[in-house]
């Protein structure tokens, strides 16, 4: 069963890859295959994520097992070492507003993007041993997830229409 | 030649009685508070729903240092860098001695104790809107009540970094003169409650308008293009537009309570710390705010 919830996570990754948008052609594809991968990662903390929030929401019932297989799958991806997909030079900036929201800061001396990687991964974990434990485990979970992804937005993603 | 620098003069002086007089700063009458009790409680809401810790707090602060409103947050704009000032009730640094009165003042027609005027960089554009709403001076009133329990800070208030002729308060009064008190943006059914909370909620409390909204030249906002999305005053990127929310009341209302859009990606930018304040609002005024947006939605 495990090896089944890792290989369908395997295809998630696969799907997200192929469906990110390019307007790439003046990129080194070096370059942009780091920038999609980072962005498919995210893609699939979403997507996680929207599992687990339905069920928050109320708009699919509460079912143990799925909340901690979503919940179990966002806190391995927030476990990848992120290296290889974040390159230094890969910003907003150098390689264009339509490539990528990454702003420089994250790359700028004082950057604290360790610091909220590592929120991020905490609040996955918290969120790995309450979501199996019914709903308002989860509901409680659920807000710090959302506050670490923010917290990370609000300093090193671009807003954009 | 001795009679036309004399008439000169004298159109000077006359052009500058009329600046003196158009740009005098504006107060409520003095007993416009009277017999308001202010409750520490409710204000707290106020104060939630106002964002005022998302501006005067500490640069860094996290979590609850973030209720320690020593100013510092620096603002860039076309016309130079304001500087938040300490609001803490500290009685030297902050403003621990104003009366509700003097907050009101400073609120709704942006004029100091002194009778200064402040920059539109403090949204009393938009909390000035309060002093046409019935309850509007009393929830004035129970803020600064609340205001009183925080902490106080000792940190002094640092200068803002603008440029002549913005450096010039008196000017500000034609600024305000043309551009501020513009009333309500949205005209809301006279019975419908949940609206008119959502209005009071976005336009003069929760100063949406102040992001979401374009501004012209000289910085007053356009508001024939209400919540139409607007320059990123920091320079990058665009603040999205909220006047077309295709999103339902509830994903609405879900994104002001966890940051979460509907696809679960997760909000950014200033609207992570607008919703570090909203997300502490009651169900039902995160409800309201989404009841409003859908309404100005409707083609
Ligand atoms: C450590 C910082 C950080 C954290 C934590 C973080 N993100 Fe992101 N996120 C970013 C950056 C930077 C981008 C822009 C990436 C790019 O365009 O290259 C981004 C982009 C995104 C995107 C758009 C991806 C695309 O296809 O362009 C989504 C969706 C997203 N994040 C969701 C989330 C969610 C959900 C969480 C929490 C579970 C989260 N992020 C946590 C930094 C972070
Ligand atoms: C300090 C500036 C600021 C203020 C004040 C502000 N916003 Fe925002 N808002 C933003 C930014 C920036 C974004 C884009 C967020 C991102 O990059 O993820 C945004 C995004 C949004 C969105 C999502 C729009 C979309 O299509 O993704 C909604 C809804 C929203 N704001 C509602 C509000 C409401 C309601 C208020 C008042 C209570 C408000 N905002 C006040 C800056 C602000
Ligand atoms: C968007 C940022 C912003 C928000 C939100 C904001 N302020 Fe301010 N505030 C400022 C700035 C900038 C100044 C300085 C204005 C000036 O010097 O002309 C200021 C000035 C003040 C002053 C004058 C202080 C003095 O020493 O003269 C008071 C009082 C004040 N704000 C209270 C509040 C309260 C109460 C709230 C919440 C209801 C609030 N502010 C929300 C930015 C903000």
């Amino acid at each position: 069963m495990k090896s089944l919830g890792i290989l369908s996570a395997g295809l998630v990754f696969a799907a997200a890859l192929g469906t990110v948008a390019s307007g790439d052609d003046h990129v080194d594809p070096a370059v942009m295959k780091a920038v999609k991968a980072r962005q498919a990662q995210m893609q699939l903390y979403a997507f996680n994520l929207g599992q687990l929030g339905a069920m928050a929401k109320g708009e699919v019932d509460y079912d143990a097992g799925a909340a901690s297989a979503a919940a179990g799958n966002l806190a391995k991806l927030t476990s990848l070492n992120g290296r290889a997909v974040w390159l230094p030079g890969s910003d907003d900036a150098t390689l264009g507003e339509d490539v990528t929201a990454a702003l420089p800061a994250i790359w700028e001396e004082g950057s604290e993007i360790g610091d909220k990687a590592k929120a991020l991964s905490m609040a996955a974990a918290e969120m790995e041993s309450a979501a199996g434990d019914g709903l308002d485990a989860l509901r409680g979970a659920i807000g710090d997830v959302g506050k670490s992804c923010g917290g990370c937005h609000e300093d090193y993603r671009r807003s954009d229409d | 030649m001795r009679r036309l620098a004399l008439f000169v003069i004298g159109l000077a002086v006359i052009g500058l009685g009329v600046f003196w007089t158009l740009s005098a700063p504006e107060r409520l009458p003095a007993d416009a508070l009277a017999g308001i009790e202010g409750d520490a409680e409710k204000g707290a809401r106020v104060f939630y729903a106002a964002g005022c810790a998302s501006c005067h707090a500490a640069p860094e602060a996290e979590g609850d240092e973030k209720l320690i409103l020593a100013g510092g947050m620096r603002f860039p704009s076309p016309f130079g860098t304001f500087i938040a000032p300490n609001i803490s009730p500290d009685e030297t640094h902050g403003i621990g001695d104003w009366t509700a009165q003097e907050l009101a003042d400073a609120m709704i027609h942006g004029t100091s104790p002194e009778g200064a005027h402040y920059y539109p960089a403090f949204p009393y554009g938009s909390y000035g809107r309060l002093a046409t709403h019935p309850e509007g001076l009393k929830e004035i009133a129970h803020l600064h009540a609340f205001l009183q329990t925080l902490p106080p800070s000792s940190a002094p208030n640092a200068a803002h970094e603008v440029g002549f002729p913005f450096n010039i308060r008196r000017g500000l009064g034609l600024w305000k003169l043309v551009f501020a008190n513009e009333g309500w943006v949205s005209s809301v059914p006279g019975d419908d409650a949940q609206l008119e909370r959502g209005r009071t909620l976005v336009e003069a409390l929760g100063h949406c308008g102040e992001c979401h909204t374009p501004r012209n030249a000289v910085g007053a906002p356009l508001n024939g293009q209400w919540l139409a999305g607007a320059a990123n005053p920091s320079g990058e990127g665009r603040i999205p537009g909220i006047d077309e929310m295709n999103w339902s009341a509830r994903d609405i209302a879900y994104y002001l309570e966890t940051g979460f859009t509907p696809d679960f990606d997760s909000a950014g930018g200033h609207m992570a710390a607008v919703i570090e304040n909203t997300s502490q609002l009651p169900e039902e005024d995160r409800a309201a705010i989404a009841a409003y947006l859908k309404a100005v939605s409707q083609p």
